[in-house]
């Protein structure tokens, strides 16, 4: 019997070319210009996370060792809200905005209208491999748009997943899941696109951008950050050790890009909020952190070594006051807090992602803010404190995609609120309608009419003419008039 | 080199200060800017005459009042602009406050274009300057006599350790996109624009990009005469009233259908010799071409002989001049450059079809233009130019006027740009939003917290849905 070879399809160059072609002609034909269309989709996605919740969670289980509350809450109900949403508002959202003329231009009527950019791509981490996956497709369906979608393969469970579930619940001459690692993904990037939005770390993302530059296409980079959190001497350190516990080992074991990547705080705060984060901790999480069932795993060895990596660091090896344990079989580290870093270690000058959490103390709680602006701009920071006059100068002086005063990470679940970085940290920014208008081009549309038609628009141009001109400009109907009666006005 | 870097670091060390975030800084900078161009109109109107043989006229429709009208309008909003503004924070999350706060970018780096090198300077400036940042002007070397005006006059209007005036050409450029902006706002070509796209990509700098392409003009059928006549006469305007065809909004090329393409070529000849006289080179009101390469370029998109075949009206050069008559081309072969390029100039091509509707793939099967311009009374027509159709813009029934509504945003999609300014959007594309939450410490919601359990399952499930009656009945402990 001779041997069954399986002929496997390359996604090269040439398959994504004749993809985005076919995409494109699809997209030409008008059909997701309808909002029937748009919301057919929406409600599909909306079914795909209802009825196959329990697969998406075993994905995830797989990918990350995700608790289920993580993945049902974080994940899928988080989107289905992002659905929610969109179906609820899209007929306001595709509405033209009317807006207002001036004399300049009269008469005439104006407005905005927005329409899809065509087809865009869709590049998402492996962290919340579905929730990132999903949410921004939400946001080009809702716009209108033919979207590709490159799901992240250091989460295959998850990427295979998506592409079934895609292929079943969606339509797929328009919306489409392409698999793979590097040559997948550079054979996309070389591609023309409308949009591309990518979410990841900032190497990556400049070669994103790079790519999308050849083509003049528009980016959205969600990026990340070390995203500090300060915390003043405060009442309540008990809450705030919670609210912190929750924005770092509560959010995939610190593999967030909003999650707090580093405390900063003066020396007497420092060690009472050691033990109030050790109590927190143990009351989430139990004695033996290290084999919680309540926290997720490190995603792969790549990852579990870097961590490493920065733990072993000489000039840090000391300063745990908190964990440390690490189990390489079942890729887990515990919770791990360390104490009094130096600001020229590893571990302060790359996004930790991970679940290690130093604290790094300063003389005066306002000197934070010089700390964290001598870095990069982060995704998030956060701040404790029951000082009126701090938080306004935390908001002041600290940029960042976004500021949260006394809580952690929950700003995302504001759909008012507009998600993105600045600087490092990305740009552009989605959720809520901001998704809506991340995929969208607002077309300015100007109504004239035949009558009204001032001759000092056209030449020959005279010394008289100059004299209305300037009167027209300036809005002012007096120095209209004067000019026409042959006054000048200055 | 090292001037540069001294420059820069100035800039950096000013932005830092905190000096370019006050309202006041701001509002002077603006009234400065209003006060630099009242006082040096006539200077103004000098240094476009000897760059681009612009009128006063000219000058000061698309250049000087275009700057006056933009700072006017900053300072009227500026407060409001800078204000935070509050967003609607769920229930759940009570007490909350939830805002969005603008903030300036930083250092911003601005190019200047060569055709409206004032305005394309200053109006882009004036949107940073609103939004708080310090500054780096790059003025077109192919402006030579306006760039200089810039380099030299700025400086004694504006604070000169916040906004700088760097002069150079392409090499200057390169260095200076060798550093990291906090944005870069450019005009001007696709090619260069994609340079400086790639360039920005290693910093991750945002980037507006205010490109052109070819902005067609559909002209449908008119049942009146007189409405024929100020469509034409509007065509004319569009394309050589602005800077000579030079302009990124300006009309490229026309698409009437076949029936009224004499009509159309009738009307247009009586225009410009009304508007430009016999001989328009002499005229004075029409710009000349910028320098001699544009000149090249132009003439060699005539010298193919098919083309030069269908030139009805025009098509003389005068080289020592830098003149190139209006000239107007019918059905100009569809594969030759002066219908695959940008035009940029005085050449108009009509092209015919048997029916107007075919303007739209037409116009669909080239690259985004910058603008669509479409004169018709057409009602289902407009509807399917907006539906079915691409563009930054769209203006019905005249040219180029959407360039002073401040509150249409102005910029481009596809080939034609990437971000847009004009009125607010000017101090937005120049500004982060910051999203700023806060949160106070009670009550505490428990189900937040592990370790997990059914309730607190149910519990969340409830809160993503907002449904407070279900949570309240959870907490009551009664089944629904």
């Amino acid at each position: 019997m001779g041997s069954v070879e399986k002929e496997t399809k390359v996604f090269d160059s040439e398959a994504a070319s004749s993809m985005v072609k076919e995409l494109r002609g699809e997209f030409l034909s008008g059909k997701t210009r309808s909002y029937e269309w748009r919301v057919t989709q929406l409600k599909n996605i909306l079914k795909m996370s209802e009825d196959r919740e329990q697969d998406i969670v075993k994905a995830l289980h797989s990918d990350l060792t995700k608790p289920e509350l993580e993945s049902s809450i974080y994940e899928i109900s988080m989107l289905k809200n992002a659905c929610t949403l969109a179906i609820k508002k899209l007929k306001q959202w595709m509405k033209p905005e009317k807006v207002k003329t001036s004399l300049t231009s009269f008469p005439s009527s104006a407005e905005i209208v927005s329409e899809p950019l065509g087809v865009v791509l869709v590049i998402s981490p492996w962290n919340y491999p579905f929730l990132l996956s999903i949410d921004p497709v939400v946001g080009a369906i809702a716009a209108g748009n033919a979207v590709v979608l490159k799901p992240s393969e250091v989460a295959p469970a998850t990427s295979s997943l998506l592409a079934k579930l895609v292929g079943e619940y969606l339509d797929n001459t328009l919306i489409r899941v392409v698999e793979g690692a590097v040559a997948e993904t550079s054979a996309l990037l070389e591609q023309k696109w409308d949009k591309i939005c990518y979410t990841g770390n900032g190497r990556v993302g400049r070669i994103v951008m790079a790519a999308a530059a050849k083509h003049l296409t528009p980016v959205l980079l969600e990026l990340g950050g070390k995203c500090p959190a300060v915390v003043d001497s405060i009442i309540n350190l008990k809450v705030a050790a919670r609210r912190i516990v929750a924005g770092k080992w509560g959010c995939n074991s610190g593999q967030t890009c909003v999650a707090v990547d580093y405390i900063l705080t003066t020396k007497d705060v420092a060690l009472k909020l050691v033990d109030a984060l050790k109590h927190e901790l143990e009351g989430f999480y139990g004695k033996n952190q290290l084999e919680s069932k309540d926290l997720s795993r490190i995603v792969n060895l790549n990852h579990f070594d870097r961590l490493t990596k920065l733990l072993d660091e000489d000039k840090v090896s000391g300063k745990i006051v908190h964990g440390g344990e690490r189990d390489k079989a079942n890729l887990k580290i515990a919770p791990t807090i360390l104490l009094d870093v130096p600001q020229d270690s590893l571990i302060m000058n790359e996004e930790i992602f991970g679940p290690l959490l130093p604290i790094f103390t300063v003389e005066k709680v306002e000197s934070s803010f010089d700390v964290i602006n001598s870095g990069t701009k982060p995704l998030a920071a956060y701040l404790f404190t029951d000082n009126k006059k701090l938080k306004e100068q935390f908001v002041m002086a600290v940029s960042a995609g976004g500021l949260v005063i006394n809580d952690t990470v929950i700003h995302l679940a504001v759909d008012t609120l507009p998600f993105g970085g600045v600087q490092e940290s990305g740009m552009g920014a989605y959720h809520g309608k901001f998704s809506f208008d991340a995929f969208s081009h607002k077309k300015g549309v100007l109504y004239r009419s035949f009558a009204g038609d001032a001759p000092v628009r056209y030449p020959p141009y005279t010394k008289g003419k100059l004299a209305f001109m300037k009167a027209l400009m300036s809005g002012s109907i007096l120095g209209v008039i004067c000019a026409l009666i042959g006054l000048s006005k200055n | 080199m090292e001037k540069l870097e001294n420059s820069l670091g100035e800039l950096r060390q000013c932005f830092r200060s905190g000096r370019t975030r006050s309202v006041a800084w701001r509002k002077n900078q603006l009234r400065a800017v209003l006060k630099l161009i009242h006082d040096k109109e006539d200077v103004i109107f000098e240094v476009l005459q000897q760059d681009l043989g612009k009128h006063p006229v000219e000058s000061y429709r698309d250049e000087i009042g275009v700057v006056k009208k933009s700072a006017n309008y900053a300072l009227s909003n500026i407060k409001k602009w800078m204000a935070p503004k509050k967003q609607h924070v769920p229930l759940l999350f009570f007490p909350s406050k939830g805002e969005v706060l603008p903030e300036p970018y930083g250092v911003v780096l601005i190019f200047g274009s060569w055709n409206f090198p004032i305005s394309v300077a200053l109006d882009p400036l004036i949107g940073a300057i609103s939004a708080g940042n310090a500054v780096v002007i790059k003025p077109s070397e192919q402006a030579p006599a306006c760039s200089s005006f810039l380099a030299n006059i700025l400086p004694l209007y504006l604070d000169d350790s916040a906004i700088k005036v760097i002069l150079g050409g392409a090499y200057e450029s390169e260095q200076l996109l060798q550093h990291k902006w906090d944005k870069i706002f450019f005009t001007g070509s696709p090619r260069v624009a994609s340079q400086v796209m790639t360039a920005a990509a290693k910093h991750l700098t945002p980037v507006t990009l205010e490109l052109g392409g070819k902005c067609p003009a559909i002209l449908d059928s008119l049942s009146s005469p007189s409405d024929m006549k100020v469509a034409v006469k509007r065509i004319v305007g569009g394309k050589w009233g602005a800077c000579n065809g030079q302009a990124c909004i300006g009309i490229d090329y026309v698409l009437v259908e076949d029936k009224f393409k004499s009509t159309l070529i009738e009307i247009l000849q009586k225009f410009i010799k009304k508007f430009y006289g016999e001989n328009p080179r002499n005229s004075g009101s029409i710009s000349r071409i910028i320098n001699k390469n544009h000149f090249e370029r132009l003439r060699n998109l005539l010298e193919d002989p098919v083309v030069a075949d269908s030139i009805v009206h025009g098509g003389s050069l005068d080289e020592e001049t830098l003149y190139i008559e209006p000239t107007i081309l019918l059905n100009p072969p569809l594969n030759a450059d002066i219908m695959n390029e940008e035009i940029f100039g005085p050449l108009l091509p009509i092209i015919t079809v048997d029916n107007i509707r075919e303007s739209i793939d037409f116009i669909n099967s080239r690259p985004k233009p910058l603008a669509i311009y479409a004169f018709t009374k057409d009602e289902t027509f407009k509807r399917q130019i907006l539906a079915e159709t691409s563009s930054g813009s769209v203006t019905f029934n005249d040219v180029l006027v959407q360039f002073l509504c401040d509150a249409l945003p102005f910029g481009g999609v596809g080939q034609s740009g990437i971000g847009r300014y004009h009125g607010k959007y000017s101090f937005d594309t120049f500004s982060h939003e910051k999203a700023v939450m806060q949160r106070a410490f009670f009550p505490e919601l428990e189900p937040r917290y592990p370790p997990w359990n059914e309730f607190k399952l149910k519990f969340i499930r409830l809160a993503y849905n907002f449904d407070y009656l279900g949570i309240l009945l959870l907490m009551l402990n009664l089944k629904r």
